[in-house]
């Protein structure tokens, strides 16, 4: 049920029914609306579901999620190399 | 970062698939509500790179697959009214009614429109005062602000020519009718991220605890898929049945909480019959009393609806994870995406259509 | 005969002011005066050729003096909404896909007919525009168009105007090209990025909202198909990957040589905001038509080389090495994903539709 896309903020402009602003894709620009995330600033990351911003994309979470990811790797390997008595 | 590529990593993926591998000890059935969820594994082969002992089940997180018959025939009908511009999410064109789909209805003279946002469709009514517009307000928590926002938007910009068929639908009312199920073979879950990025994850723990099941909010993209699924497996083999967030860059415990007061302000709970697997109470949303102007099941008169599901149909059945589409005598034979049976062979985004076009059982010669 | 309202008696003007006509009445289908007026004014302008000045209802061509014996033909109807859209038109597309097909057996073209029929009501200026962009088209192709024919219809029916082609060309002797001629250990390449023109006409029909700069890739290829034939004879299989994409295409030439064709996820070409686009309604670029591409599939000890006569094309610059033949699984192609994953790609079903999932 959730579609929903990564683009970066490029305009926001309030109008009388909702917060609507622009957002790039990544070489598709589209009308997105903004209402649900009212602190959002222009060069936000949001993704967007159905021209909806369902949330602002943290920077932080996504990149401690990768690193955690390339530690794991790190111990992985080291198990790989041969401290894993099972061979796995 | 642009939060996409970096997600789909293959090196990345192969440490967490060596992961998997490394932690998984015994055979485990895992489910994934989320039809793009289902969509992303099979699209990736994600499934292929899994041990065996692991058993991804799909569930029924397709709004467009789970819209009631009875619903699906008053948009039918309501698309074929002269006066009328019924517009749509694409993919709910081709869902079989009780006889045809809103395509044959555009085939007979019918204004059908496809929309990519359900603001788009309010534009369509500020463009033609002099038409009645309609649009199919289906989804689960992730598109309900989307189409709560254009009920709010027409209503503020004065807008009459405007109404929305609602079936909205939710998660975790679907979840306790497969945990609670005697048959039921799900050892863990892997909830919908997007739903989750709107509505948060605090509705899980009664979930979990009551059935003594891990839950994981999962993301969409390879590494995220993959992150869920480890995370959900290393519970299991330690035997705790908590709720754990894997796609924290989108997904916060509380959700987005403008988004939730949008949804409070435009629909309330009711009951909703899921197509395939039948009423389940307090299961979707409806309009508030305050917004029936916007109604169409009040504004147009479509009560005379008699519904025929195909007798052969095994849709439910798949739903709710039970068989899988290759155990369907019809399966590939008079149900394929030209000529659907039931709702979850239409487009990509049900199983069975899925199976269909990615042909697992085919690949191995 | 019918008469407009924009007809005005002041003076001695002629009652039949075809000059004062903005747009397609039912008259100019009638085979009269007006249809003939209709062809001088708007068609011979543009379509100026020995074969078509001699005003018969047939064109007289000479054949060229070699030992080809086989002649190529191939026709097409065109139907497109919008009629203009970023890259081209409804046009540059009747003529385009038929010179291509046409090319697709190492044939040279020769000509090409058009067939018009018009709706009532449809611009003069649109229809000089679309006429125009069909000189330039067959001009940069190197085909004449030597027989035509009009027709109108009520408003109504026929979304504006649609277009048949048919086109024709000499086979040089001893061509093999066939969808059928793939052999195990072929290497498949494809001239460019895919997407481009399905995607263009889709966002240029509005009704998405999508603001992009992708354009349509509509192209005639015969003069690049001609370039690696010149020195690769032996190629085994063109073919351009129209409706249905890339993935319908190596199904067709796959079941027709009864070989397994595999491609890598990671080696497919696609212009980022093409990928974007596909991406935001759940589209496989796999299945979106291409206008300006083809596949080649050639022994692999040519491969190298076919790509850099390619990359020195008009329309070539992206070409890529994106799979190889194999025995089996018959009739099938198989992708293998960035993820090193391998998954069937079956043709296309039905049409693609935008998905909310």
């Amino acid at each position: 049920m959730c579609l929903a896309v990564p683009g970066k903020i490029t305009e926001i402009t309030p109008t009388p029914g909702a917060l609507m602003g622009k957002v790039d894709f990544g070489g598709v620009i589209r009308e997105v609306c903004l209402e649900a995330i009212p602190d959002a600033k222009i060069g936000n990351y949001v993704i967007v579901h159905a021209g909806f911003a369902l949330n602002i994309l943290s920077e932080e979470e996504a990149q401690e999620t990768l690193s955690a990811l390339r530690e794991l790797g790190d111990i992985e390997g080291e198990l790989a190399i041969g401290l894993d008595p099972m061979g796995l | 970062m642009r939060y996409v590529d970096e997600f789909r990593d293959s090196e990345l993926t192969k440490i967490l698939v060596d992961r998997i591998h490394r932690v998984t000890k015994h055979p485990w059935v895992i489910m994934e509500i989320c039809g793009g969820q289902t969509h992303s594994i099979l699209q990736n082969g994600i499934d292929q790179l899994l041990p065996k002992e692991i058993e991804l089940v799909h569930g029924p997180g397709c709004p467009v697959c789970v819209t009631s018959l009875e619903l699906v025939d008053k948009a039918l009908a309501i698309a074929a009214m002269p006066n009328v511009i019924f517009c749509s999410f694409g993919d709910m064109l081709r869902v079989p009614g009780s006889g045809k789909d809103l395509f044959s209805v555009r085939a007979s003279g019918g204004q059908v429109r496809i929309v990519y946002s359900p603001l788009d469709a309010v534009k369509i009514a500020q463009a033609n005062p002099d038409k009645e517009v309609v649009f199919f307000a289906i989804g689960f928590e992730t598109t309900g602000p989307a189409n709560a926002m254009s009920v709010i938007q027409a209503k503020a910009l004065g807008i009459k020519n405007f109404s929305v068929l609602v079936s909205q639908v939710t998660v975790p009312p679907a979840m306790h009718v497969i945990l609670g199920s005697p048959q039921n073979r799900v050892q863990g879950f892997l909830a919908a991220g997007h739903v989750c990025a709107v509505m948060g994850y605090w509705e899980y723990p009664p979930i979990a605890e009551k059935y003594q099941i891990p839950i994981v909010v999962t993301g969409f993209e390879p590494i995220d898929l993959l992150k869920g699924i480890l995370v959900t497996v290393e519970q299991l083999e330690k035997g705790s049945h908590i709720v754990e967030n894997a796609y924290t860059r989108v997904v916060s415990y509380e959700g987005n909480q403008p988004a939730q007061t949008i949804l409070k302000k435009v629909f309330e709970p009711c009951d909703r019959n899921w197509r395939g697997i039948g009423l389940i109470p307090n299961s979707g949303w409806k309009l508030r009393p305050e917004f029936a102007n916007y109604d169409a099941e009040l504004k147009f008169k479509v009560s005379d609806i008699h519904t025929q599901e195909s007798p052969i149909c095994i849709s439910g059945q798949i739903l709710q994870g039970r068989k899988k589409p290759p155990q369907c005598p019809a399966f590939g034979a008079q149900c394929t995406p030209e000529y659907p049976l039931g709702a979850t062979m239409v487009s990509s985004e049900g199983t069975c259509a899925a199976y269909y076009r990615y042909a697992r059982e085919e690949m191995s010669s | 005969m019918s008469e407009t309202a924009s007809v005005t008696m002041e003076g001695p003007v002629c009652p039949l002011p075809l000059h004062h006509h903005t747009q397609i009445v039912m008259g100019h289908g009638s085979g009269g005066r007006m249809t003939q007026e209709l062809i001088q004014e708007v068609f011979m302008p543009y379509f100026s050729n020995p074969a078509l000045l001699e005003g018969n209802d047939f064109a007289n061509l000479l054949a060229p003096i070699t030992d080809a014996r086989h002649i190529a033909v191939s026709t097409d109807s065109h139907i497109v909404f919008p009629l203009i859209f970023p890259g081209g038109d409804i046009g540059r597309l009747a003529v385009c896909g038929t010179v291509n097909d046409v090319a697709m057996s190492g044939a040279i073209p020769a000509a090409l007919t058009a067939g018009f029929i018009l709706e009532e009501g449809l611009s003069i200026d649109l229809l000089k525009q679309i006429v125009r962009s069909m000189a330039m088209a067959s001009e940069e192709a190197g085909v004449a168009i030597v027989a035509g024919d009009t027709k109108v219809v009520e408003r109504g029916k026929a979304d504006g105007l649609f277009i048949n082609t048919t086109g024709f060309g000499w086979v040089p002797d001893g061509l093999q090209i066939g969808g059928q001629f793939a052999k195990p250990g072929d290497a498949v390449l494809i001239s460019g990025t895919i997407g481009d023109h399905g995607i263009a006409v889709l966002t240029a029909r509005g009704d998405l909202g999508f603001e992009t700069e992708i354009v349509s890739d509509v192209a005639p290829l015969n003069l690049l198909i001609e370039a690696v034939v010149a020195e690769i004879p032996k190629v085994h299989v063109l073919r351009d990957p129209t409706r249905g994409g890339l993935a319908t295409t190596l199904n067709e030439i796959a079941t027709q040589s009864d070989v397994n064709i595999t491609i890598e996820e990671n080696s497919i070409p696609i212009r980022p905001a093409v990928a974007t686009a596909c991406e935001m309604l759940g589209f496989d670029p796999l299945y979106v038509a291409n206008e300006g591409k083809v596949i080649v599939i050639l022994p692999e000890d040519k491969a190298e080389l076919a790509l850099q006569i390619l990359r020195k094309q008009k329309y070539g610059e992206n070409a890529t090495l994106i799979g190889h033949v194999y025995e089996k699984p018959k009739s099938r192609v198989l992708l293998r994903t960035r993820l090193g994953t391998t998954r069937l790609l079956d043709v296309l079903a039905g049409e693609m539709l935008p998905r909310i999932c």
